[in-house]
């Protein structure tokens, strides 16, 4: 049945049914049941955004409420992950990661290669993502490029509710630590999204939008901001083609390379800082492996080198916005006018 | 016969020829070291085989521990198999990691030995994820997570002691106090001179024992061990022990007291100590623990020779085992 559901539904649709599927996942965070021990209500946030909301009682058992510890808590994930369970992890904001980071990059994506193959961990470890909600320079971040450096970790960064409920599910079945970034601007984003189960495969990027005369590589919230940026463009007689990664470790490079071979004009949009990105890195391997196909330089859209600004006038600037993805688009057909 | 002990005669012979196979593996280790042949960061175990083998003597398989950089001891202890741990940090293809780990990463998890590890006190989040899984998947297993006096101080090992607490999990937190963290004094380095007291402000028992003495290791980690396998939750038990070598292969030891690795040795050497209690009692004779001693060298002996002489990992298994995408 034909039927819409935010990004935050989606995903709490994903736990419900992994958790019905397989009583091994557990989910635990900070406040992902709310006011555990506390005289009031149980039940009362399903985590800091609502996303885990009313999960418990249909899972009671399977969702555990920690304390203010990422350091144990996520370690003890990891921990839990080699002996058995398919725990699912929330870290309430990507900037948290500096507290737990030894546990993700030191232990978890490294145990199945530094014990020789003889180890595995599946473990998920969700979090939030991404500017635009006014949070400063502590709970804004993307840090997708510091997530995709490390060998041995899967990082997947949805745009919209049908590929992630798909791609979390396939998170929480992979046996390999898989980082699950959601982009805080996309919670209330509704597609349609089939009530059954399924799962999406990792590096297989999705065409967003065809198109012949330029190519787009992106991910996340910026999936939607080059999509309107498109249609603006489309007015001008520009024919933009959307490729949305989906996920940034495993990357899908042949989809790229395809795409580029056809229009031959790359524009690499992040949200992320500029230095190592996501957009560095696409723009690094069409320049090895693509570079006879491009007819001009390729173009970046990212954040700025700074963190991310409190003031709205500022943060504003800061996130790479739909006009500057297209100004970047037409410097690619060359200095064309708007 | 009388056996004034709490382990059969049987038990008793285990238990030194694990104490006497994790001696033997490091003293060669430390001679083979000097030569050159081995690469890399080593840190010996030997002097404090007693905490190690008096604790790992209650477990099963399906006890989890998650060791420290000091990892050989808690290896053999565990039942980890000597020669796959010697082709380890030969950097050798048989070796417990394949050579992709070396003496600091060997693990088995077989075996419920959850890795040596690198980094100090990463092991206390691990092993109550252990214990999580435990309780969660309704088995009586337990997790121990080993760190020194050093690490004691870190931030994961502090955070675990109070969710393990808050969750009740089946984990003891062993403190492996030999005085020194790296090269400076437990004296300086940690504020209180009682690990009982900061067992306590996490609420939870704490016992500290010799652990020159493997009976009273065996004994209080039975207790702990206990009372976690029956639901009564979290330990910390604190092992004072003695380190007869440097933090690692190397270090010329020179912040330690004159005479006080010699004076150590003479008088604290938990395997002496051990043998004179079993022999003077009568449980045990001498000619049967020099069978098993023989044994022991015998063993090692091979697992050099074995591991010396085995291939070198092909160069295919540089990016096998990792998800690799480019």
């Amino acid at each position: 049945m034909a039927r819409t559901l935010s990004m935050m539904a989606a995903i709490n649709e994903a736990l419900d049914q992994e958790m019905s599927r397989d009583p091994t996942v557990v989910v635990l965070g900070e406040d992902i049941v709310g006011g555990t021990g506390s005289p009031g209500e149980d039940d009362a946030w399903g985590g800091a955004m609502g996303v885990t909301k009313g999960l418990i009682h249909k899972h009671p058992g399977q969702l555990i409420d920690t304390p203010l510890s990422e350091s144990a808590y996520i370690g003890a994930a990891i921990g839990a992950a080699t002996c058995g369970l398919r725990p699912v992890a929330e870290l309430m904001f990507i900037d948290f990661m500096g507290v737990c980071l030894d546990q993700i990059f030191n232990q978890a994506a490294k145990f199945r290669y530094m014990f020789g193959g003889k180890a595995e961990t599946p473990v998920v470890i969700r979090a939030t993502c991404g500017a635009g909600f006014r949070a400063a320079a502590q709970h804004s971040q993307m840090l997708t490029p510091i997530m995709t450096h490390i060998p041995g970790l899967k990082v997947v960064c949805p745009s919209n509710a049908y590929d992630t409920k798909g791609l979390l599910i396939q998170s929480i079945r992979d046996n390999d630590p898989v980082i699950f970034l959601e982009h805080k601007n996309l919670y209330d984003r509704e597609t349609d999204v089939p009530e059954e189960s399924y799962a999406i495969p990792f590096g297989e990027a999705n065409i967003a939008r065809e198109g012949r005369d330029v190519t787009i590589v992106t991910y996340g919230m910026m999936v939607p901001y080059s999509l309107e940026a498109s249609e603006t463009l489309k007015s001008e007689g520009i024919d933009v083609e959307v490729i949305d990664l989906r996920t940034l470790s495993p990357i899908d490079l042949d989809t790229v390379f395809e795409s580029v071979e056809m229009t031959g004009r790359l524009v690499c949009v992040d949200e992320a800082n500029p230095r190592c990105s996501i957009a560095s890195d696409v723009a690094a391997a069409v320049a090895q492996d693509a570079f006879g196909s491009l007819k001009g330089p390729v173009a970046m859209v990212t954040a700025p080198h700074a963190p991310v600004p409190f003031s709205s006038a500022l943060e504003d600037l800061y996130i790479p916005s739909p006009e500057r993805i297209a100004e970047a688009v037409r410097r690619t057909m060359g200095e064309r006018p708007s | 016969m009388n056996n004034p002990f709490p382990l059969s005669r049987d038990g008793l012979l285990t238990a030194y020829r694990r104490m006497r196979t994790i001696r033997e593996f490091e003293e060669r280790l430390h001679v083979e070291f000097a030569k050159g042949d081995i690469a890399g960061f080593v840190h010996l175990y030997a002097g404090e085989e007693a905490a190690g083998v008096g604790i790992m003597m209650h477990l099963e398989d399906h006890d989890r521990i998650a060791s420290t950089h000091r990892g050989h001891g808690h290896c053999i202890a565990k039942g980890v198999d000597v020669r796959a741990m010697m082709a380890e940090i030969y950097g050798k293809a048989t070796g417990s990691c394949a050579g992709k780990g070396g003496s600091m990463h060997i693990a088995d998890l077989s075996k419920g030995m959850m890795g040596a590890n690198g980094i100090l006190g990463a092991g206390a989040p691990l092993i109550c994820g252990a214990g999580l899984a435990a309780q969660k998947l309704g088995h009586d297993g337990v997790g121990i997570t080993f760190f020194g006096d050093g690490a004691s101080n870190q931030g994961t090992v502090l955070e675990s002691m109070n969710l393990a607490a808050i969750w009740n999990l089946p984990v003891i937190f062993v403190v492996e106090n030999n005085g020194y963290a790296e090269s400076t004094s437990v004296d300086y380095a940690v504020a209180t001179d009682s690990y009982v007291d900061r067992a306590a402000g996490f609420g939870m028992p704490g016992i500290t024992v010799d652990g020159t003495d493997f009976f009273a290791v065996y004994e209080a980690a039975g207790e702990v061990i206990r009372r976690a396998r029956e639901g009564g939750g979290p330990s910390l038990l604190e092992c004072k022990m003695i380190r007869f070598y440097g933090h690692f292969e190397g270090d010329a030891q020179t912040y330690r007291a004159p005479g006080e690795i010699e004076e150590n040795r003479a008088h604290r050497d938990c395997l002496k100590i051990f043998t004179a209690k079993i022999l003077e009692a009568g449980v045990v004779e001498t000619g049967e623990l020099a069978r098993i001693e023989s044994e022991v060298v015998d063993l090692i002996d091979d697992a050099l020779e074995s591991a010396k002489a085995a291939p070198l990992p092909s160069a295919a298994e540089l990016t096998t085992d990792v998800y690799v995408s480019y």
